[in-house]
């Protein structure tokens, strides 16, 4: 298995080599072996006797992440559509793309999707799948963008990377969590492991987490926004990504995980009701659309929301409809996908507006969206596979095991969802291939495609009659095993088209039809509704408006206090030790006080210290530059006398010097510096500054205080007395402790003091220089 | 330029300037005995030089003393640590000190430490320091 993961990979290493020979060979038919031969190697395992198949390759062993691949029923589904219609959008994708383009890029960034797909539905591993996870969100990403000159291709870019990485990352952290409580990292293992996950604390949350990254995938309410969006990419692209694979790989962990929470109600009430509006919500949204892609996309949102739903009701038949509807919904929205890829290659638009009558101009492609639109409405013919898988989810919804008030809801809101997904599906269809020809507003004259481009749909809508004809050829080998992966219950459930007269879900279809067809002949009559409803409502506005304002805000805050003002910086310093230092010694009772310590207060430390406070103070209150110096040099002074009196003569030696010196250096660069600006404070800031200035010395007082009071610990300096003579020969014991026990400390001190030289030479010369240049 | 006569700060400073120079001297070698020490010999060393040069100007000071005071700086940190990586040689840690007791004819018993040394790295790298700093800045226009 683990090639299908790796050769998608190693071959988008060489297609940068390959695709320098795009003059003479299309680089898309190298890269349509690919998925094909992949899809060679599946499709043989599909059978009745299909049993699941692991294999594990060592990655980070220690940390329990390995590349695990456990490829059950649903992997198989999964694993076929991926490589089965990879193959086919490979193929369309060579006749819809002109040699001109960048294909180099395109087919790396598809095989690179291909590699992270196969990686999703193929793990076993939490960790492996959420890698592979965000290797999908990153190449849709670049296959978006894949036009970056244009301005929408980007914004779609980044707003589906921006939605499904978040998604992505809450699913990391819902995995993390899983993998604690469990004490393992393997899904299947989770699975045995269910009681242990249900009787967890942490079982909303972790539900809450997984949801999002799903429901961002898939773009369900109201994550669904950045699919319609995602249009902008190369419509091969919106065929594979946007309706078969990615939007799926939500699906797809919902339905691998729904072993686990399927007992929990939480997860019933909230997938099937996010399920449910999304569908009602995509389908009503689809009919006001003008672009094609625009309505597929919503009709995807759409479609995805009726399989989340019926996951949701996890019964066996709602999984079992599930889990066809997957494979239907991937054949009729990829043909779909291709014959608007089609309509806008051969007439220059996408605008429904522009096009109509198109039946006789393009009659194969109008052919094939017949199946393709009918299929989707879900019309009761025996050759549609759509109606199959909508029966089936209106007889789910109709014997949901819940009793709750959504329980009693759902069979209502799913037909009126189905009302209007048969509208938008009707819409599409007339809108483009019947009515009045509007040729002179096309910007090409519109003709038949290449067979090439015609190809892959027909083989998609081949798969829409062949499903629709005999339901159960698919049924037994292969969607009984994806449905048994799901809910071991599944039983094998035979599909037939007629059931009878009084079979509730048949009635229900027809309602769908007729109210369907009713609302889609009056459309123009009650259309004036989706300026009531969503009005102006939008999660795109919510969206625009959340990066916009995230954007002003932080900025905003950014300025706030970056204002580059130095005097502002020192305040918020200042400000923060004050709360920081004395919020801690409240909590902590820190503050002491202790007389036991304290030496005899002597008359002319008193006297020295008045005169230094004095001094002090008066350097605050000088209007003049020259004096506040040579008052500062008082206090300075001041300090060297206290040193004289504690009898540290080397100190009050040192600092009399240094006092002095830094006192004339002072003079003479302030000699060349303007006269003190008087300051235009205002009075509040004046204030402010003094309130700082008087905290932080209370505070700094309040530590010393209790340092001095809590003397834990005996001085060492009772050792450097002793052993200063004998060990290291000298008298002055401070000048020992300097060159010779701590002789580091003094080495680092002179290297500081010659950097420091240095530095002003340097600062004072390079700058001449420069003058004289 | 209006020169001013400074006879009597001229006179006074080559007197004042070698006591302060042998007081500098004294104190950097009695440091290990009593107050003093590399540090404030080197300051004291500095100021010497400076009473010089505002006596007599920066031309004087440069016949004078015809040193690079920039150079001085990587001398004595040279000095210094060397003396820290000479103790390898003797095969004990980083920085160790050691000193003994010497006769010697005139002086008569003297003590000797290797202290000494890297107390006269750090003299001249403070003498070196203090003389950039205030001639840089003193010659900046």
């Amino acid at each position: 298995m683990i090639f299908a993961v790796l050769i998608p990979l190693l071959v988008a290493c060489f297609i940068p080599t390959l695709s320098k020979a795009k003059n003479k060979i299309h680089t898309g038919i190298f890269t349509f072996f690919v998925p094909f031969f992949i899809f060679l190697y599946f499709i043989r395992l599909v059978g009745k006797d299909f049993t699941p198949i692991r294999q594990t390759y060592n990655w980070i062993p220690s940390l329990g992440i390995n590349l695990d691949f456990y490829l059950d029923g649903l992997s198989l589904l999964f694993v076929l559509l991926i490589s089965g219609i990879g193959s086919l959008v490979v193929l369309y994708s060579i006749f819809y793309l002109d040699k001109k383009e960048r294909l180099g890029h395109f087919y790396v960034y598809l095989l690179l999707f291909m590699t992270a797909m196969f990686g999703v539905v193929l793990s076993d591993n939490v960790f492996v799948l959420y890698t592979f996870w965000e290797l999908t969100s990153i190449s849709s990403f670049l296959l978006i963008g894949y036009w970056h000159f244009k301005e929408r291709s980007r914004y779609g870019a980044l707003k589906s990377m921006l939605i499904t990485i978040f998604g992505g990352l809450s699913m990391f952290g819902g995995f993390i969590l899983l993998s604690v409580i469990t004490g393992s990292t393997s899904i299947q293992e989770m699975i045995s492991q269910t009681d242990v996950i249900l009787s967890s604390n942490y079982l909303p949350l972790i539900l809450a987490l997984i949801l999002l990254g799903a429901f961002t995938k898939s773009a369900q309410f109201p994550f669904h926004i950045w699919l319609p969006d995602a249009m902008e990419a190369p419509t091969p692209v919106s065929a594979y990504l946007h309706s078969a694979t990615m939007v799926k790989a939500g699906i797809f962990l919902i339905a691998r995980f729904s072993p686990i929470f399927s007992g929990y109600e939480g997860f019933f009430i909230t997938v099937s009701l996010v399920g449910i509006v999304t569908l009602c919500w995509g389908s009503y949204m689809a009919v006001r659309q003008t672009d094609l892609k625009a309505i597929l996309a919503f009709s995807t949102i759409s479609q995805l929301g009726m399989i989340m739903a019926m996951l949701g009701f996890g019964t066996p038949a709602a999984v079992f409809a599930a889990v066809f509807h997957i494979l239907n919904h991937a054949t009729f929205k990829g043909s779909l996908f291709m014959i608007a890829g089609i309509i806008d290659h051969e007439t220059g638009t996408r605008d429904i507006r522009k096009l109509g009558g198109l039946f006789t101009l393009l009659p194969i492609s109008a052919t094939l969206a017949i199946f393709g639109t009918f299929s989707m409405a879900g019309v009761p013919f025996p050759f549609l596979n759509g109606f199959y898988s909508k029966e089936l989810f209106f007889e789910a919804t109709l014997d949901l095991e819940s009793a709750s008030l959504l329980a009693e809801l759902i069979p209502y809101l799913a037909i009126l969802g189905s009302i209007f997904t048969f509208v938008y599906s009707m819409y599409f269809f007339f809108g483009v291939f019947t009515g009045p020809k509007k040729l002179n507003q096309l910007p090409k004259k519109p003709h038949e495609a290449p067979v090439g481009m015609l190809l892959s749909p027909i083989i998609l809508v081949l798969g829409v009659i062949l499903i629709g004809l005999f339901p159960n050829m698919v049924n037994a080998p292969f969607i009984q095993h994806a449905a048994e992966a799901v809910n071991s219950n599944a039983e094998y459930h035979k599909i037939g088209f007629w059931h009878g007269w009084d079979f509730t879900p048949l009635h229900m279809s027809l309602i769908v039809v007729a109210l369907g067809i009713v609302l889609f002949l009056t459309r123009k009559k009650w259309s004036g509704v989706y300026k009531v409803l969503p009005g102006k409502l939008s999660f795109n506005r919510v969206y625009d408006g959340l990066v916009n304002k995230l954007d002003t805000y932080s900025a905003g805050i950014t300025n706030s206090y970056m204002t580059g003002s130095l005097k502002l910086y020192m305040s918020l310093i200042l400000a923060t030790m004050i709360i920081v230092t004395t919020g801690f010694m409240l909590l902590t009772d820190g503050f002491t006080i202790s007389s036991n310590n304290l030496a005899d207060i002597t008359i002319i430390e008193v006297s020295i210290v008045i005169i230094m406070v004095a001094a002090a103070i008066a350097t605050i209150f000088t209007k003049h530059n020259m004096a506040a110096l040579l008052i500062l040099g008082v206090v300075g002074y001041g300090v060297a006398l206290l040193f004289v009196i504690y009898r540290a003569p080397d100190i009050a030696l040192t600092q009399f010097v240094v006092e002095t010196i830094t006192v004339a250096l002072f003079i003479l660069c302030f000699y060349h510096l303007p006269k003190l600006r008087k300051t235009d404070d205002s009075s509040g800031s004046k204030t402010l500054n003094a309130v700082l200035a008087i905290g932080f010395g209370a505070m700094m007082t309040l530590i010393g205080i209790s340092a001095y009071s809590t003397n834990w610990f005996d001085s060492i300096s009772d050792y450097f007395l002793k052993t200063s003579y004998k060990l290291g020969g000298g008298d002055n014991v401070v000048n020992v402790i300097l060159v010779d026990m701590r002789g580091l400390d003094t080495l680092f001190e002179i290297a500081v003091l010659g950097i420091a030289a240095l530095a002003i030479f340097s600062l004072i010369k390079l700058k001449k220089n420069k003058e004289a240049e | 330029m209006y020169k001013t006569n400074d006879l009597i700060l001229r006179t006074t400073t080559s007197l004042i300037a070698f006591i302060l120079l042998g007081f500098a001297v004294y104190l950097l070698l009695a440091g290990h005995n009593s107050p003093g020490g590399g540090f404030v010999g080197g300051l004291m060393t500095s100021a010497a030089i400076l009473l010089m040069y505002i006596a007599y100007g920066i031309e004087a000071v440069k016949k004078v003393l015809p040193i690079n005071f920039l150079v001085l700086i990587p001398i004595g940190l040279a000095i210094a640590l060397g003396t820290g990586i000479g103790s390898f040689i003797f095969g004990v840690p980083f920085l160790s000190q050691t000193f003994d007791y010497f006769t010697i004819p005139l002086f008569g018993e003297i003590e000797l430490a290797t202290a000494m040394i890297f107390d006269l790295g750090v003299y001249f790298t403070v003498i070196g320091v203090m003389m950039t700093i205030i001639l840089t800045i003193a010659n900046d226009q």
